[in-house]
């Protein structure tokens, strides 16, 4: 029997060929608005380190004046002064934790003839490499000891050691950073989790390449590497010995393996805040802990306008529905007489609904596949615009079949009305009209 | 115009007629929303920014000894100004849209604290000898620095400079001190003070949000580290070729450092590439959703034309003439589009009111929507013509035809 609806369905949509163009055309620039919209915004709402990401936290205190705090409204702040994240550091209540703020570096080309140039870097501590999961290729990270030895090591990016090297094995080389020699220790596979989680406050983008080069911390500031975002909150004297200064310049990360470990750090955390105010350090005792993805948003990380972007797209394949259904029901009332031929024939009701809706879905199927065509294009265009993320924007294979699920809900819905009103007309009057 | 038969023909195709104005009033909405966002866009693409935009090109020099920067800076100068074209040279911190921002907050007693609530955020230019020239500030007040200013200002790892002067924008001047001068005003920042020699027309700031646009104000200082960008100021044409010869002459000079060049268009451009292509694709959105809604129009309507053909001839047989046929599906469509529009403006206001809540978006001017409605109005008058024009080429004699 459907195979025989599928021939009625292709033979009426072949009859009127310009309606069936139009109503194909109009579902498939909806379905290609939206799909398009839509996956570049899974794409830039997604999880960074998916295997991760549920132990990881960001710790937050507040180190301001009580000056503008208002009760329940002011969050804490989102980076730490270097006095607080060594603290919080050095107690070692979490199974790992790094601090880390990032930086521009200027890197010594091997070559004679070549110039030095700069890239983003990272300035951190041991623990960062293992707690992220980062992979390497060749080596691997320091020691807690090479922290505390100011060690002048470096982990570096693998474009950077295909640049530098040509992709050879480079431990135990030396390139120099900022006019000081630095030895690799470690050289790190194509590493970027995205949206740049870690970056967030700390002066880097949301999305696009990761750093090229990480130093430990406190080798970084030996030779006077500033970060690049610093945020004061009291009068400053010296901006070159910023471990002293009033500042906030450190994100904090932490990793909790369960929920009991959640809950005693959350209370060391409170502990912390309480112990500095006894100490005259703080005046505001508020924490946060939010892990990763309650952290992005937090951030805010997905720009405004890809939202807006995807409620848009969703408000134009309305639109394109409603069109759908407008000629449908044309089509479906001008073909009275065929109904009425059929219902007389003994083609009950529910034939004639099933009828008109399987042609409804071969309107939706075409319109996806057009539509298909459609996202293809616009994440084309995506990747020639001047986003961070351009480059990220390609379908993947669940939004590639969500396309045709979104194409034929859509055809349905629209189907529904055309299809209810064929089968409640009455057959006499259409036979003695014809 | 008859306009009764219209409302009597439409009650018989309640459905379809449903849908027009469905469709119609979900075009509405959307496309006032989105030309609103346009709008908005565009003004930001287009904010005004009194310096020489066209003339101005920058090298960013970095990486250089901090010990050697203030007879650097002299060096570089002199090489500069030595290139064909270049009218002036000037070392400067930061440049407008170039997002490298340093901001501090400053009140208006002299016990002002950073910290402070009622303190204004204002970003901080610090200027070489030469800098207002080089930039092409335009003087409104008072004065620019001199060259004692210049040479007493440094930084020293502090991070305000320790001159006692700064020249404002005219927006600062207003927002500091209402409907008052500014000229000899002083603000502060414990233990700072600066008092205003001189007031210059809108500068934009070095990253610009909603609040926070022309809050700048520019302050003397020598021989900084933080002076790292040479503001070169030449003809229009000559700038791309000036900036190509700087960039290699400071490179050339000290091989250690990396120096950058770029013209300010390019920096302004690439400030808002994000917000122009997003104009842009708002603008295809609401071209292909018109065509679109256009498209379900002509559709619509020549169903209707098709199945009325009898009764057209008929008309047509009692006298109706080739206009009155034109005119009836003309009115219907009308009739169909107002309302439409009124229930389309509607909904674009509450879309409006959503947005405002959910989205950095500003409260839509009223003459959109309007300015929308007359919109759909030409494009459902525009979409009908065609299906019109067929009913009325019907001719009498189908009347006498049965089908």
């Amino acid at each position: 029997m459907l195979r025989y609806y599928v021939d009625l369905a292709l033979r009426s949509l072949r009859r009127d060929k310009v309606l069936t163009v139009l109503m194909v055309l109009a579902l498939a620039l909806g379905i290609g608005a939206s799909i398009t919209t839509l996956t570049v915004l899974r794409l830039l709402s997604g999880d960074p380190l998916p295997q991760k990401s549920s132990q990881l936290y960001y710790p937050r205190i507040d180190p301001n004046p009580r000056n503008g705090y208002i009760e329940g409204q002011t969050k804490p702040e989102a980076v730490m002064t270097y006095v607080d994240a060594m603290n919080l550091l050095n107690a070692h209540r979490a199974k790992r934790q790094a601090a880390m703020a990032l930086m521009q570096a200027k890197v010594a080309p091997l070559r004679a003839h070549e110039r030095p140039f700069y890239s983003d870097g990272v300035m951190t501590t041991s623990d960062f490499f293992t707690m992220f999961d980062a992979p390497f290729q060749y080596g691997g990270g320091w020691t807690p000891t090479d922290d505390a030895n100011r060690a002048q090591l470096v982990v570096i990016a693998g474009f950077l050691n295909d640049k530098l090297f040509g992709g050879a094995n480079s431990v135990g080389k030396t390139i120099r950073i900022e006019d000081h020699d630095f030895r690799i220790v470690g050289v790190l596979k194509d590493w970027s989790p995205q949206p740049r989680f870690y970056t967030q406050e700390l002066g880097g983008r949301s999305y696009g390449d990761g750093e090229a080069v990480f130093l430990p911390l406190a080798a970084a500031r030996a030779i006077d590497i500033t970060p690049n975002s610093v945020n004061c909150f009291a009068s400053v004297s010296d901006m070159k010995h910023l471990e002293t200064q009033p500042c906030m310049w450190l994100g904090l990360w932490v990793e909790l393996g369960d929920a009991a470990a959640v809950a005693s750090y959350k209370e060391f955390l409170a502990g912390y805040a309480n112990q500095q105010q006894s100490l005259g350090r703080f005046q505001r005792t508020e924490t946060d802990l939010p892990d990763l993805m309650q952290w992005l948003r937090d951030e805010q990380v997905v720009p405004d306008d890809v939202r807006l972007q995807a409620a848009l797209a969703f408000g134009f394949l309305l639109i394109c529905v409603v069109n759908t259904v407008g000629l449908l029901l044309a089509k479906c009332l001008r073909r009275s007489g065929e109904i009425g031929v059929r219902r007389a024939l003994g083609a009950t009701r529910r034939d004639v609904f099933v009828q008109f809706m399987v042609e409804a879905s071969m309107v939706g199927l075409a319109g996806g596949l057009l539509g298909l065509v459609f996202t293809e294009l616009g994440l084309w265009g995506v990747r020639h615009q001047p986003a961070q993320y351009a480059s990220l924007a390609h379908l993947n294979i669940e939004m590639f079949l969500f396309t045709f699920v979104v194409a034929l809900v859509a055809s349905l819905i629209a189907g529904l009305l055309p299809a209810w009103r064929a089968c409640v007309l009455a057959p006499a009057p259409q036979l003695k009209a014809a | 115009m008859e306009i009764r038969p219209v409302f009597a023909s439409l009650r018989k195709h309640r459905i379809p007629a449903m849908l027009i104005v469905l469709e119609i009033a979900l075009a509405c909405a959307v496309l006032c929303n989105a030309v609103s966002m346009i709008g908005q866009r565009v003004n930001d693409v287009r904010l005004s920014n009194a310096i020489d935009e066209q003339g101005v090109a920058v090298v960013s020099v970095d990486g250089n000894n901090p010990a050697l920067i203030a007879s650097d800076i002299p060096r570089n100068l002199a090489a500069l100004r030595g290139i064909a074209g270049v009218q002036a040279a000037a070392v400067v911190s930061t440049l407008p849209l170039s997002h490298n921002n340093w901001g501090w907050s400053f009140g208006l007693t002299p016990d002002s604290l950073l910290t402070d609530k009622d303190t204004t955020n204002i970003s901080m230019y610090f200027l070489g000898q030469g800098g207002p020239e080089a930039l092409g500030l335009q003087l409104l007040q008072g004065r620019f620095f001199n060259g004692d200013e210049y040479a007493g200002s440094a930084l020293n790892g502090s991070p305000l400079p320790s001159t006692h002067v700064a020249v404002v924008t005219r927006r600062l001047a207003e927002q500091l001190w209402p409907g008052q001068p500014a000229l000899g005003k002083t603000f502060y920042s414990k233990p700072y003070a600066y008092t205003v020699v001189g007031v210059v027309a809108d500068v934009l700031r070095p990253s610009v949000n909603a609040t926070n646009v022309y809050q700048s104000a520019f302050f003397p200082l020598s021989g900084d580290a933080s002076l790292s960008h040479y503001v070169l100021r030449s003809a229009p044409q000559d700038r791309d070729r000036v900036v190509r010869e700087a960039e290699q002459k400071l490179a050339d000079l000290d091989g250690t450092t990396v120096a950058k060049g770029v013209s300010y268009e390019d920096i302004r451009t690439r400030y808002f590439a994000n917000t122009s292509s997003m104009a842009w694709l708002l603008v295809l959105v609401c071209v292909v959703m018109l065509a679109v809604t256009a498209l379900g129009i002509v559709g619509l309507t020549s169903f209707w034309v098709g199945q009325r053909r009898r009764q057209i001839g008929i008309r047509r047989a009692v006298g109706a003439s080739r206009g009155h046929i034109r005119q009836y599906f003309q009115t219907e469509n009308f009739v169909l589009t107002t309302a439409g529009v009124v229930i389309g403006m509607g909904l674009a206001f509450v879309l409006n009111v959503y947005l405002m809540r959910h989205y950095e978006m500003r409260m839509m001017p009223w003459y959109y929507l309007p300015a929308g409605a007359i919109a759909l109005w030409l494009l459902g008058q525009l979409a009908v013509l065609g299906p019109a024009m067929r009913a009325a080429a019907v001719p009498p004699v189908v009347a006498t035809r049965s089908v």
